[in-house]
């Protein structure tokens, strides 16, 4: 059967499965959007390259298929460089394909022309600009095998206008010949064993785990292994909902704001059990003092993260799921939950923390602005328990991590590596097209919904009823908190105004329901209200207090010990002295 | 001149797939994390579907370890050995030209006769010279050579291979017996 090289890409992509792809059409692409016409692929419209790859991302984070975006040459693909780094970063499996100047063209600076594939480098597991119009199929095979296997990632195919134009012979591959990639999934048997007598004596031992659970589909296997042995489980930004918040051994976020409890059973802890998690700096303040009497079982299937930051007692390369079902097995084998340490005290401990140092905020007074930790609070208890929620980056990131239950995986969607501000609205509309049968909320800030809210358009024009709850406060706000503690309270470029732009007419102009709320009595009745509204977007621009700061907090380069959670208050510090004098 | 690798130097051979883009995305991921190259040397191997590529890298800049498991995360790259001093064998070629005029060219030819070199030009008041060796032999033949007057120096980075096992006859037989 001869194809056009079009023709061949949209077939390749079908044949892997593709329901839907997020793209904009342009000069060097238009030959694949062609044959989409007669494709059975839902193509969603952005108003930005950046929203398509976003979108991509906010799918593979909830459905765990790949995201696929489609977009042309040159400012095209630079725009989507940020969501490719951004996926790279918190290992999201996406394939982008871009469009290229035709073959001749190539190097000489034509129109729309930039260097792909040189651009997009680092920030992507793989990449190829195709040149022969008869690897269309392979590498489009091998660009989902790449992305969704080891370590999950972002690839790139790079498409000359020729090459989409050349005729070729369809087939489709039956095989994958990559003699340089071979990712490990079984863990080492010795070292499996080694992790399991270790697990078995630890006496205050916490389970640290990462974004890695949810790639590898091992949310049920963690509750086998926390449920047998009794460890605690801390989940970090990226595992939020990867253990759930109800279970009594979950102890929430650790980190730069995580809680007191997460933070200093770390820091206390003479066994860190690392599941899929990558030491972040947001994670172990300054590396030196973290978790100083702990020894470190490191399980990854990035052979790369063993040893980058701590190098571990026992290293792991392997999935997580079949590691950690190995590591049952092997536990079961020594004796089980029978030959456990005694850690009633080390439990008990953890739960006196829990008692004394929980998350907290304050009362609004009289006639002032919305507490933004309140809103989270009733906005949680307002939406189903298996919501699926979206959120940008900087305070309300924090807070919609801090207050939120998430007791499923994968309903939490945030751009931890990366950091990418602008992320909510089109994470949350990738979400919802993945996901249409859940309520999807964004949690996003005013800085960050200005980044990309052009999206609501989309969302609006194909049917995709996503729910936004900005926390106005009028500044960006993680930077004010930032000018507010270490630079003398001066407040440098970080002013948004609350009113400019009037969020709620900006949200009727995209074709949304648009709400504004003021008082606390208006929060619940107004979220009820969002709810009840399926055929269209809902924004609610909540006028939050802009002086409110994200507590606990570890300031940047300071030791776990040092966790404030409140200004001036160091509860570690003292713990950390006694520990010492023990 | 340029310092050349002695200690505090590792010496990787990577074999990656001979495809483009692929010594851009080894060079890449070298300054993107940070680690030093000494020296590289790229050539084909004996299957034409691979390349070899020679790293010199600076020990000081990252954990050796941490710099193969980077390396080996890209997809083109196939295989990596590292090559211990002691157990492998080590060239670089290097060309030359030196001042030579009437006066000096005796001594010059000496000098290349000694190094086991190669006079590959003749001018009317230069040569230019070839040799190939260890590194610190060239860098012995760099330095006598510097006082005639060296015009241009170039020096390929250093290429190796692993040493090969060997079973001399006198083990075999020593085996033999005892066996």
């Amino acid at each position: 059967m001869k194809l056009t090289g079009a023709q061949a890409l949209i077939k390749s992509l079908e044949m892997e499965g593709v329901d839907v792809m997020f793209g904009l059409p342009g000069g060097c692409i238009l030959p694949a959007y062609d044959p989409l016409l007669e494709s059975k692929i839902r193509h969603i419209l952005v108003r930005h390259e950046q929203g398509a790859g976003h979108m991509a991302e906010g799918y593979a984070h909830v459905t765990g298929r790949p995201g696929v975006a489609m977009v042309t040459s040159g400012p095209a693909a630079t725009n989507i460089v940020t969501p490719l780094c951004d996926a790279y970063m918190d290992s999201i499996p996406i394939v982008v394909i871009t469009g290229q100047v035709s073959r001749p063209m190539i190097g000489t600076d034509g129109f729309q022309e930039c260097d792909t594939v040189g651009i997009t480098r680092p920030v992507t597991k793989h990449n190829e600009l195709i040149l022969d119009p008869d690897d269309i199929p392979r590498l489009v095979h091998e660009a989902f095998y790449i992305a969704t296997t080891g370590r999950p990632g972002p690839v790139l195919l790079d498409l000359p206008k020729d090459v989409l134009q050349a005729e070729i012979d369809w087939y489709w591959p039956d095989s994958i010949d990559l003699p340089g990639y071979k990712p490990t999934v079984k863990g080492h048997p010795r070292m499996i064993k080694e992790a399991a007598r270790l697990i078995t004596e630890s006496r205050r031992p916490v389970l640290y785990v990462g974004g890695g659970i949810l790639k590898s589909h091992a949310a049920e296997a963690l509750r086998a292994l926390a449920d047998l042995t009794g460890i605690p489980v801390v989940t970090t930004l990226m595992a939020r909902g990867a253990f759930p918040d109800d279970h009594p051994l979950c102890l929430g976020m650790p980190g730069m704001h995580g809680n007191f409890t997460a933070v200093t059973s770390m820091q206390h802890a003479d066994l860190l059990i690392a599941l899929g998690a990558r030491f972040d700096d947001r994670v172990t303040g300054r590396v030196g003092a973290f978790a100083p009497d702990a020894q470190i079982i490191h399980v990854d299937v990035d052979p790369a993260e063993l040893g980058k930051i701590r190098r571990p007692d026992v290293p792991i390369v392997g999935d997580c799921k079949s590691v950690i079902e190995d590591l049952v097995a092997a536990l079961v084998a020594l004796g089980g939950a029978e030959v456990q340490a005694d850690r009633s005290e080390w439990i008990a401990q953890l739960h006196r923390w829990q008692e004394e140092y929980p998350l907290v905020y304050g009362d609004v007074e009289e006639g002032g602005a919305l507490k933004p930790q309140m809103v989270i609070e009733t906005l949680r208890d307002a939406c189903p328990d298996d919501t699926i929620v979206a959120s940008g980056v900087g305070q309300h990131q924090m807070w919609a991590s801090q207050y939120w239950k998430f007791n499923h995986p994968y309903t939490w969607v945030n751009s931890g590596g990366l950091g990418t501000m602008g992320f909510a609205v089109p994470a949350s509309i990738g979400a919802k097209v993945g996901r249409p049968d859940k309520m999807v909320w964004a949690v996003d800030g005013d800085g960050c919904f200005q980044m990309t809210a052009q999206e609501l358009v989309t969302a609006s024009t194909e049917h995709i009823p996503v729910k936004i709850a900005i926390l106005n406060n009028s500044y960006l706000g993680m930077v004010r908190q930032w000018q507010e503690m270490f630079y003398e309270e001066r407040y440098s470029e970080v002013y948004l105004s609350p009113d400019l732009p009037d969020y709620v007419k900006w949200a009727e102009a995209m074709g949304c329901a648009g709400f504004r709320v003021d008082t606390p009595e208006d929060v619940a009745p107004t979220i009820e209200k969002a709810n009840s509204i399926n055929d269209r977007p809902v924004v609610i621009d909540f006028r939050t207090d802009s002086s409110e700061k994200v507590f606990p907090m570890v300031a940047a380069g300071a030791s776990n010990d040092d966790v404030l959670t409140a200004p001036g208050v160091q509860p570690g510090l003292e713990l950390r002295r006694s520990t010492k004098e023990r | 001149m340029a310092t050349h690798p002695t200690r505090g130097h590792h010496t990787l051979t990577v074999l990656v797939e001979n495809k483009a883009g692929v010594l851009a995305r080894v060079a890449g991921l070298f300054s993107r994390r940070g680690y030093n190259i000494e020296s590289l040397a790229v050539a084909p191997s004996d299957d034409e579907r691979f390349s070899r590529i020679t790293i010199v890298v600076d020990a000081e800049s990252a954990p050796i370890e941490q710099i193969t498991k980077q390396l080996f995360k890209l997809i083109s790259v196939v295989k990596i050995s590292e090559l211990e001093p002691g157990n492998s064998v080590e060239r670089e070629l290097m060309l030359a030209t030196i001042k030579a005029n009437a006066e000096t060219r005796g001594r010059v030819i000496e000098l290349v006769g000694v190094f086991e070199g190669k006079i590959i030009d003749v001018g009317s008041d230069a040569l230019t010279v070839m040799l190939a060796g260890q590194p610190t032999k060239l860098d012995d033949f760099e330095d006598l050579l510097r006082p005639y007057g060296i015009g241009d120096i170039q020096r390929t980075g250093r290429v190796a291979l692993a040493r090969l096992e060997r079973n001399t006859p006198h083990l075999r037989a020593v085996k033999g017996k005892v066996g």
